[in-house]
């Protein structure tokens, strides 16, 4: 059970909607596919104040984003992060946030296998 | 300064406007008032003036069933396009578009005496309809004029620049919608004088707006996504709501066109109510057969089919053939849509081409089929009733109608393209047409 040993990470971003089609396939490219995409409301540093697109004022200072959750094994984290930088960037204010967080266990469902095996 | 010229400039239009006016209330200098009263009938008055209501209907009609048909970040996109059709295509028909298409003039364009309705008043004109005004033919005639261009939206939906449609629209309804109508419908138009047989549109209003929507569709290109993916419908329930509304409105539009509260106008919205539910039913099956599952889409799309497909014949055939008309404009539409559309790679991403196109030609080259003079003697006898050349004049009108269409989209296209550019950038095609076009967006996520 040597694959339980390597180490886990999970990778939250959060994007600007139009990008999701970018990433994704930047993802692709990288053999990253397995990916979860939900949609939020947030704001960071800017807070909300101007979305930079035709002065276009999001109402209740939140801004529409998606959220991106990628679990990987630590080998991926690089490339992963990668993809995700170069597809989402515009290089204006509101592009988003990666996090990467340590991951202790990850379990598939459907077989019970468990940690780096089940990840894949 | 700018802004302020353009006030000076709508403001003199707004006057010579309403120096035209008194035409609208007094009807033809010099007639006899009473001998005109007595020739309308007030009956078919009423009908003709609910079936425009109910053809209006029809455009906010189309711009659900597309709506619901389009990503949900461009539904304010398509609803504006279709309401300003609506908007500015009312103004253009009272000023212009009327007398282009109606007024007597050549074979191939009507004449200029009817400009700002000068004269089209409240007596009949009897080449028309004479037993109703000559005012309820023109707001009648109007709302075919509006919801044609708007047909053609499903072609370049979810990626053409709002200013550029606006400025395509105008000069489509003027140079191709306006000559077409004279020539079908208008005194002294060369495929009326033929013979050709168009009882509300199908040549008019369907293989023009077909055409033209394979044609833009062509030049404007696919959709970003298309190759990965054809994005999917955002909310059929309102393109169920749209497919309802339009055959609804279609009422108005088929048995609207007998001009009349007659057997006629009775006959007409009959076949078009069994076409509708036959192409319907039809497509249903279809798609049960070759897809697995009768699908909501498939069957409200059957149905416009059909509504499509009787409109020229409306008038000129029984139920029986109504069935069978609505039956094969199924097939032929499915086949279009689920086959040759894929196989020749083109976007026409709401398939305007695909129902309003194969269905028209279908319609136009059927009804010189199936026409019969004991359905409407003052129309022809088709193929099946001893009479080929009809079908030989409908082959005419439709190879006629769309080679010009063909031709004139095309031209008016590319002038639109550079003196505006037609399609918006990547971004603004990513980020929706609803926030880049309009500043505005149809759903919130928690308000």
């Amino acid at each position: 059970m040597l694959e339980r040993k390597r180490a886990m990470k999970l990778i939250i971003a959060i994007i600007r909607p139009h990008k999701l089609e970018e990433v994704k396939e930047r993802l692709y490219k990288a053999e990253v596919n397995l990916i979860t995409v939900s949609e939020v409301l947030g704001h960071g540093r800017q807070k909300g104040v101007t979305e930079v697109y035709r002065g276009f004022k999001e109402t209740g200072n939140l801004m529409r984003k998606i959220r991106l959750e990628i679990a990987v094994n630590e080998n991926f984290v690089e490339k992963t992060i990668e993809a995700i930088t170069e597809g989402a960037r515009t290089g204006q204010i509101g592009d988003g946030k990666i996090f990467v967080l340590d991951l202790p266990e990850c379990i598939r469902i459907r077989t019970g296998e468990r940690g780096g095996n089940a990840i894949g | 300064m700018r802004k302020l010229a353009a006030i000076l400039v709508w403001l003199s239009v707004c006057g010579t406007v309403i120096g035209a006016e008194p035409d609208l209330l007094q009807g033809r200098a010099g007639g006899n008032a009473a001998e005109a009263a007595a020739a309308i009938n007030s009956g078919d008055t009423a009908w003709v003036l609910m079936s425009a209501a109910l053809v209006m209907l029809m455009t906010p009609g189309l711009a659900f069933f597309y709506g619901g048909l389009v990503r949900r970040k461009n539904i304010l996109g398509v609803l504006m396009q279709c309401f300003i059709v609506l908007a500015v295509l009312s103004i253009q028909w009272v000023l212009v578009g009327y007398s282009l298409s109606f007024a007597p003039g050549g074979k191939f364009l009507g004449g200029l005496e009817w400009l700002g309705l000068k004269g089209v008043g409240s007596e009949p004109y009897p080449d028309y309809a004479a037993t109703i005004p000559h005012g309820a033919f023109m707001i009648f005639q109007a709302m075919f004029a509006i919801i044609t261009p708007a047909l053609i939206i499903g072609a370049f939906a979810e990626r053409m620049k709002f200013s550029a449609f606006l400025l395509f629209t105008v000069l489509w309804a003027t140079f191709v919608y306006d000559p077409v109508a004279h020539w079908v419908w208008g005194v002294g138009g060369w495929l009326k004088k033929l013979g050709t047989l168009d009882f509300a549109g199908g040549t008019v209003v369907h293989i023009n707006a077909g055409i033209a929507a394979l044609v833009t569709a062509l030049m404007i290109g696919k959709r970003r996504c298309y190759e990965k993916y054809p994005p999917p419908p955002h909310n059929l329930p309102f393109t169920v709501l749209g497919a309802a509304l339009l055959w609804f409105g279609w009422f108005g539009f088929n048995a609207g066109s007998a001009l009349g509260a007659n057997g006629l106008a009775v006959n007409a919205f009959v076949v078009t109510n069994t076409a509708a539910a036959s192409a319907a039913l039809g497509w249903a099956l279809l798609d049960w057969w070759f897809n697995g599952n009768p699908t909501v889409l498939g069957t409200v799309s059957g149905a416009v089919a059909g509504l499509v497909a009787i409109t020229p014949a409306a008038g000129y055939v029984g139920v029986a053939t109504a069935i069978v008309i609505g039956l094969l404009v199924s097939v032929f539409c499915f086949v279009a849509i689920g086959f040759v559309k894929h196989r020749l790679g083109y976007d026409d991403s709401l398939d305007a081409f695909g129902i309003h196109g194969i269905g028209g030609i279908w319609g136009a080259l059927a009804t010189g089929l199936f026409a019969s003079k004991a359905i409407n003697p003052a129309g022809a006898d088709g193929l099946l009733f001893g009479n080929p050349r009809q079908l030989w004049v409908q082959l005419i009108a439709t190879v006629a109608t769309a080679g010009y269409v063909l031709v004139g989209t095309f031209i008016i296209y590319k002038l639109v393209d550079k003196i505006i550019g037609v399609r918006v950038s990547e971004t603004d095609e990513a980020m929706g047409l609803d926030l880049t076009q309009h500043n505005e967006r149809a759903y919130t996520m928690l308000e």
